[in-house]
């Protein structure tokens, strides 16, 4: 007769179990510490944090343990701990002109003040897999120089000197919070920024590949690429003054973009901008190739259309915990809603039968 | 769990709900944008309607959670499970115990009464997504009362099918004014949302919005003269408890082309063996 396919308490108390059996693997194999991944898989944890939009190393790291390596659980994980916490301050903008940074390129420019600084990247390495890793041991330490320590400024505040550049004017506008506001169209870009620095970076990136392609040109540089810390400060009333309460790493990307001016604006440079948590370099270049993409119509360009020029389709789209929650949804039970489409489509069919017969 | 609030939300962003359902009830069938939370369940899982119902929760309420009508479907466990850790609420099956409903996909058969409140969970809230996909058209639309659209789609159904080829999230017209999706409830229970004397609200976390429909609304599901609404379901019995009225899941009991019909609003098909029992006895 009749078995109820249900899923009751126990079947989820155990599958929760079997899990967690499976996440730790085979026991003899030493357990790996969240310290471990914090340390090791730092770019992994780099990830969970920018689209987590949680700055916390160790809690990255957890959520990646947690999750088993999969980066958008990971990143979900860190998302649903984050709306807990209460909010008690916002801090002041950081100033990446102020950057200490571990790596500063340009491809506009051969040579600039602060000079060019490689730093730890995967540019120019030979992607030869690396069999001496399969075996435990300490690698060479790398050679070492004095830290400069003059300043590095914005590379592309040389070409605003000669007005070769668009200008960004500095503003106090308060600028929208896209965790604590429904969004709203049309963005503005601080919004569309935010959506894109904790977007999905498969997403970014496909997305900044496109315009690479055709799908919206925007002939971009890397007129800068920073990676480093900087100070995050918070302003305390009562003292009348910012106090440094931490320090984060991010990346920052800057491209200049080829422009030839349009009925508003002159033939200048225009620029498109990135910044993302931790070193996440692909992420931040991708980010500031669909911002440039996205800001057609200030500029007054033409929509041809292209996907990463359409503000709405982007911003709906790039949140890939909202992407996975609704893609997977679809495994939920739908018994109700296939069954009165059976009945549909039986009646259909015996309509056009009967038609057929006639 | 006392390191989280009671049901889980903190109580600024309960007000901030209770105020989107407000504003919801004071416009019935209008979206209500609200600043959505991260859950600690997916998205498309139920979020919104688990923030509405966390802002309506009160500490003697009696909560019941259904998903396809049935209490015992996994995420109606999960769901009813995280407000029994969070929120310490006595739980029920009986759907006329309830004060709080969460309901998806199915408004229970059970006639509600005053006082309960059936809590929705919501895909996609736009009735007109699927005719134009852009947010900033389909407000505009609904601003400008702008419905042609979604009466062209059903009359070239009918030209094609003979019938609006919609059986389930069934369009429906709210006090003459916003057409409303219902949810992905099948058509069937579309009768049941107008003249309703339960608060019926609606949520949608994904995409931020709320709406509602206070006690004894009009509702009305879209037709046309010659081509009136019809409330569709199998045409069976349910082998279980025999109702002729509800509505009916259908369950293959072999490899051969063996089927039988079952209600899919497990309390109230119990409710009925009981009676049956009983009566027996």
């Amino acid at each position: 007769m009749y078995v109820a396919v249900k899923g009751g308490e126990r079947a989820i108390e155990n599958a929760h179990a079997f899990l967690d059996e499976e996440r730790r693997g085979d026991p003899s194999v030493a357990e790996l510490s969240v310290p471990q991944i914090r340390e090791q898989l730092a770019l992994a944890v780099n990830r969970v944090m920018a689209e987590g939009s949680l700055y916390d190393p160790d809690l990255a790291a957890l959520a990646i343990k947690q999750a088993r390596g999969d980066m958008i659980e990971a990143v979900f994980l860190l998302r649903a701990y984050r709306t807990t916490l209460p909010r008690f301050a916002a801090s002041s903008p950081i100033d990446t002109g102020a950057m200490a940074c571990v790596r500063r390129i340009s491809a506009t420019f051969k040579d600039a003040p602060g000079g060019q600084v490689l730093g730890p990247t995967f540019d120019y390495t030979h992607r030869l897999l690396d069999f001496a890793l399969l075996a435990e041991g300490e690698p060479p330490l790398a050679p070492q120089a004095e830290p400069a320590t003059g300043p590095v400024p914005h590379i592309t505040s040389f070409l605003n000197r000669d007005g070769l550049i668009e200008r960004e004017e500095p503003s106090d506008e308060m600028p929208p919070d896209l965790t604590r506001e429904p969004l709203e169209l049309p963005a503005n870009r601080a919004l569309r920024l935010q959506a894109l620095t904790r977007g999905d970076e498969g997403f970014v990136l496909g997305l900044a590949y496109s315009t690479q392609r055709g799908y919206g040109r925007t002939h971009a540089f890397v007129g800068e690429l920073r990676i480093g810390t900087v100070a995050v400060e918070v302003d305390i009333p009562e003292l009348g003054f910012a106090v440094e309460v931490g320090e984060i790493e991010v990346t920052e990307c800057e491209t200049v973009n080829q422009f030839k001016g349009s009925k508003t604006e002159p033939p200048q440079f225009t620029r498109g901008y990135g910044l993302v948590f931790g070193q996440s370099e692909r992420k931040a270049i991708s980010m500031s190739l669909v911002d440039r993409a996205l800001r057609w119509k200030e500029l007054g360009e033409d929509n041809i259309g292209a996907p990463a020029q359409d503000e709405e389709f982007v911003l709906s789209h790039a949140d890939n915990v909202q992407a996975t929650g609704f893609l997977e949804h679809i495994k939920l039970p739908h018994y109700v809603d296939f069954q009165s489409e059976l009945e549909l489509i039986r009646r259909l069919r015996a309509e056009a039968a009967k038609e057929a017969a006639e | 769990m006392e390191d989280y609030n009671f049901a889980y939300l903190d109580e600024q962003t309960k007000r901030m709900i209770r105020r989107a359902l407000m504003k919801a009830v004071a416009i019935p069938g209008y979206q209500v944008p609200f600043a959505s939370r991260e859950m600690p369940m997916p998205y498309g899982w139920g979020t919104g309607g688990v923030q509405v119902t966390a802002a309506c929760l009160t500490p003697e309420d009696q909560l019941k959670v259904i998903d396809q009508g049935a209490d015992d479907t996994t995420n109606a466990v999960s769901i009813r499970k995280f407000f029994q850790r969070t929120a310490g609420v006595a739980v029920t099956e009986a759907t006329a115990e309830a004060t709080v409903i969460q309901t998806r996909h199915r408004i229970p058969e059970t006639p509600l009464t005053e006082g309960q409140i059936l809590v929705y969970q919501v895909p996609i809230p736009e009735p007109l997504r699927f005719l134009e996909p852009r947010e900033v058209e389909t407000r505009r639309m609904h601003a400008l009362e702008d419905y042609g659209l979604m009466h062209v789609k059903l009359y070239e159904d009918i030209a094609k099918h003979g019938e609006i080829a919609t059986s389930y999230a069934y369009p429906v017209k709210v006090e003459g004014r916003y057409v409303m999706d219902p949810s992905p409830i099948p058509k069937f229970d579309n009768p049941k949302l107008g003249g309703n004397a339960a608060l019926q609200l609606f949520g949608a976390g994904r995409e931020q919005r709320i709406y509602a429909l206070p006690p004894y609304t009009q509702v009305v599901s879209l037709d046309f003269e010659d081509h009136p609404f019809v409330a569709s379901k199998a045409d069976h019995p349910c082998a279980l408890c025999g109702a002729t009225d509800s509505y009916l899941d259908e369950v293959i009991v072999d490899d051969e082309g063996g089927r039988m019909f079952v209600c899919s609003d497990t309390d109230y098909c119990t409710g009925r063996q009981q009676a049956w029992t009983e009566d027996a006895a």
